[in-house]
């Protein structure tokens, strides 16, 4: 059975996603950006590692066929489709503090549910929820955005980046649990607070073929899938 | 490749009240009270130290390398640096650095995703977040592997390129460069000096590094 989650500007959510699910998300205006994050959700020690993910891959940016890989070395989830080339994880979650200064202080008080979230509120509301705390945030996948690094280090926020209908997919290769916030990007320099929902449909997979553009994008990539594979054969049936 | 920064330090060997040299494949760790200034030297050369900073007054508080990075628009690290929290917190600033570019996007070697990286039959071989993870099982009971945020390689160059890729150069380190940080607050500073054996980054040969502590 399919579902279908929306995530309104300034929203958040989180579940357990159980492996062999694809999970297609959609920008439904110009300008969005979800930052996630990935936890095993059988341990949830083991989280998706930024570092990792980008040294294996040689890469400084995610788009189809890079994986999301654990800090055990593991595939939380792959990436299968995408419609932009160039999704973000050097730039975090937008704090409380710079949502104040950059869109103006809001309140709940004055505001109700029109006031500006900040993702650090909203991921230690989530991460909260599912028993962990700020200690576990770690760098999140900003999709749908694009941070770009000149030679001198210097990074530049890609403007107009993700249009109206832009789209990513995963897969999810382990258990996870998906935690988002749909908050801006920090270093989007629009004055005025972005807020484009996001759609995810989330779906049975198609089983894994020998010629997976995930599988075969580099063979540190196939190792990380290999680990992943000897690991479930550990933790999946047995005597009944 | 980055516009090389190099900032000498006045300070002097002989007044430092810590002076310990930490081969490689060992981990140290050291609670800076404010005003405090270590220094790492890269005694022979392209080495590198993977260091991680906690808020020793919140130790649930760990060095964020995105904040960091963002907070700077800069994703290299070097003099005028303010290396921050998760929280926000300030919790040291590069005063000096001879070497003039420090990497914090290559985290630290672990025997997993050394299996990734090279080949499975790595798994057993020493690495960084062992020695992490041994330091802290040491240092407060309280932490946990959850603790273990990404870090950051000093001395190590891991270059990012216009077009999205990222690469493990050759070292712009050399013997003798050193990077010096004054504590913001009270800062738990965690290094592992890596031992890795598979990465041309440290010529497969990997080497002591030295840490001294001067009083503000």
């Amino acid at each position: 059975m399919d579902t279908v989650i929306n995530i309104p500007g300034g929203g958040k959510w989180s579940g357990v996603i159980s492996r062999g699910k694809t999970i297609k998300f959609t920008a439904t205006e110009d300008g969005a950006n979800l930052s996630l994050l990935l936890y095993s959700a059988a341990d949830t020690a083991e989280r998706y590692n930024m570092p990792d993910t980008l040294k294996a891959q040689h890469t400084s940016h995610l788009t189809k066929g890079n994986v999301l890989m654990s800090d055990n070395g593991r595939v939380l989830a792959s990436i299968i489709d995408d419609s932009l080339g160039w999704h973000d994880t050097i730039s975090g979650y937008i704090s409380r503090r710079l949502v104040d200064e950059r869109y103006g202080k809001t309140t709940y008080q004055e505001f109700r549910n029109d006031w500006h979230r900040s993702g650090e509120e909203n991921f230690a509301v989530e991460l909260f929820r599912n028993g962990m705390t700020v200690r576990d945030l770690v760098p999140v996948v900003n999709l749908f955005s694009k941070v770009y690094c000149t030679e001198d280090g210097n990074m530049h926020y890609a403007l107009k980046h993700a249009k109206k209908g832009d789209f990513i997919v995963l897969r999810t290769e382990m258990d996870v649990l998906l935690i988002t916030s749909n908050t801006p990007n920090p270093l989007n320099p629009s004055t005025n607070y972005p807020a484009v929902p996001v759609k995810l449909e989330v779906t049975a997979a198609t089983p894994i073929s020998e010629d997976d553009c995930c599988l075969n994008y580099c063979p540190e990539n196939r190792r990380a899938f290999e680990n992943t594979w000897n690991y479930s054969a550990l933790t999946i049936g047995g005597m009944q | 490749m980055a516009v090389l920064y190099r900032v000498e330090s006045e300070r002097k060997q002989e007044n430092a009240f810590i002076s310990e040299t930490i081969p490689a494949g060992d981990g140290w760790t050291y609670t800076l009270e404010p005003g405090q200034v270590l220094r790492i030297v890269d005694l022979e050369g392209n080495q590198a130290a993977d260091t991680l900073f906690y808020d020793a007054e919140n130790p649930i508080d760990h060095y964020s390398a995105v904040n960091t990075i963002t907070n700077q628009g800069n994703v290299y690290l070097t003099t005028g640096s303010v290396l921050l929290s998760e929280s926000g917190k300030e919790l040291v600033k590069i005063v000096a650095d001879t070497c003039g570019n420090h990497d914090t996007l290559g985290g630290a070697c672990s025997a997993q995703s050394n299996t990734v990286r090279y080949a499975h039959e790595t798994l057993p071989m020493h690495n960084c977040r062992d020695t992490f993870m041994l330091q802290l099982s040491n240092n407060d009971p309280r932490f946990t592997k959850r603790d273990l945020a990404p870090n950051i390689n000093f001395f190590m160059n891991v270059p990012v390129t216009p077009d999205g890729g990222l690469t493990f150069a050759d070292g712009v380190s050399a013997p003798g460069y050193y990077v010096e940080m004054e504590a913001a607050a009270r800062v738990l500073v965690l290094i592992s000096n890596c031992p890795q054996l598979n990465n041309p980054c440290n010529a497969y040969n990997p080497t002591p590094i030295k840490v001294l502590v001067w009083d503000k």
